[in-house]
């Protein structure tokens, strides 16, 4: 992790190869869920369908963006004693924009998600990237970590409901407008697409809509990354 | 009394915070390497989860609703004050232990002002408010549900120090491991869910 200071003069939106780093290492070498242990609650909480995972990673990516932003610009003013109130406030307001937005935007979604977008708020991911990154960099840098790391959350976080929502109900994207039945015969979710299933043999595993199937394949993700990068593994 | 306790245990076994509702699972994942640490925040979480449910009882009581002080309405404000207590109080635990338990404060790093965001703080009071507890109800639901929360993340950490020296394949070694166990323990614990503890007491 790159978290020192950058001390030598440089212009205000620079944009060099230690920028790039800041971008890309959060989708793999420092991922915040597979790496560094950050928001593992809201990935099991909505990772049984695509879609609200899909709006809730575009919201994390905004609302850990700015709270970088704002947080690295106010970093010396604010009093260690109460820092993390100030750091509370700053997000909450965030999130709140976030909601308000996404209620203008498109009603049926935030209606779906109204409970998980309050969640970023206690979204550890946000708050963890403040203390660690935020309170001691340049706001530029801040951003450029808030946004990757908001990606790398969004990588691992699609990633687990495509699998979660194509082995548990058969479909993807349901909700969406687009959604699909994939495998296994279509029965009671979608009326209107009722042939032409792959595998219609397939019976909805239930184990994958528990929220304990998520903990199995994060589990699995981590043994995939390990096994070809082989300077993450713990060798404790 | 005896509702006491059985808002108690069922808050610690059948209802756990952690295994299952899968409610503050970044720090417990994360602090669960040795018994020792992992000690030492269950304690952190039992006091802040005992000392936020009852002031976040009396706030949504006496000014939030509307019989309260203000007379009218506040409950749009209830996730911000929630939080703002909760933070408060996590800032006070971190300067104890960072006055009495310079080595713990070291070990438990990040963690410590992360409990802020643990989830099952937040969703403790927020059930305590959707579940409508009174006032010793709330106060044995955050004890419950501090030490259920002690009692798992304990568990877990006994369970990830005896299984450094089993053979299990380099790259799983660590935090892979401990996610696929905690899956396992979820759902050992899913049949605990439905045991009312009043019926036993009324039989």
């Amino acid at each position: 992790m790159a978290e020192t200071a950058v001390q030598e003069k440089e212009p205000l939106l620079a944009f060099g190869k230690n920028e790039q780093k800041l971008l890309s290492d959060p989708l793999n070498d420092n991922n915040p869920i597979t790496v560094q242990v950050l928001g593992i609650c809201s990935a099991l909480a909505v990772t049984s369908l695509v879609v609200p995972s899909v709006v809730m990673s575009i919201a994390v990516v905004f609302v850990c963006a700015f709270s970088s932003l704002f947080t690295s610009l106010l970093r010396n003013y604010i009093p260690k004693q109460v820092r993390m109130i100030v750091q509370l406030v700053i997000i909450a307001s965030l999130v709140t924009v976030v909601e308000l937005t996404l209620q203008f935007l498109n009603y049926p979604i935030y209606k779906q998600l109204s409970v998980y977008i309050g969640l970023i708020i206690t979204n550890c991911i946000v708050m963890g990237r403040l203390e660690a990154f935020a309170m001691a960099n340049k706001p530029w840098r801040s951003f450029l970590d808030g946004v990757g790391n908001g990606l790398g959350y969004g990588a691992i976080l699609i990633m687990v409901a495509l699998i979660r929502e194509l082995f548990g109900k058969g479909s993807l994207f349901a909700g969406s407008g687009i959604e699909m039945k994939i495998i296994g015969a279509s029965t009671d979710y979608f009326i209107n697409t009722q042939t032409n299933t792959w595998f219609a043999w397939y019976a909805n595993n239930n184990l994958m809509v528990l929220p304990a199937a998520a903990m199995f394949i994060i589990g699995i993700f981590i043994w995939i990354q390990r096994s070809y990068n082989t300077k993450l593994v713990d060798i404790s | 009394m005896g509702e006491f306790f059985n808002v108690f245990i069922k808050a610690a076994f059948v209802e756990n915070l952690v295994l299952a509702y899968f409610l503050g699972m970044c720090s417990y994942l994360a602090v669960s390497k040795t018994v020792k640490t992992a000690f030492g925040l269950g304690l952190a979480v039992i006091f802040v989860l005992g000392i936020t449910m009852p002031i976040n009882w009396l706030i949504a009581e006496y000014l939030l609703s509307e019989n309260g002080v203000f007379g009218m309405d506040l409950t749009f404000l209830r996730l911000i004050l929630f939080i703002a207590v909760i933070a408060s109080m996590v800032q006070l635990v971190e300067m104890i232990v960072e006055k009495y338990s310079p080595s713990l404060y070291n070990a438990l790093g990040i963690f410590l002002p992360l409990i802020t965001v643990n989830c099952a703080i937040l969703g403790g009071s927020l059930f305590m408010v959707s579940r409508e507890y009174d006032l010793t109800q709330s106060v044995a639901f955050g004890l419950g549900g501090g030490f259920g929360w002690f009692l798992a993340i304990i568990a877990i950490a006994a369970i990830r120090e005896k299984i450094r020296y089993s053979a299990v394949p380099a790259p799983l070694r660590g935090l892979g491991m401990a996610f696929i166990i905690t899956g396992l323990m979820g759902i050992a614990f899913m049949s605990l869910m439905g045991i009312d503890p009043a019926a036993f007491a009324s039989n």
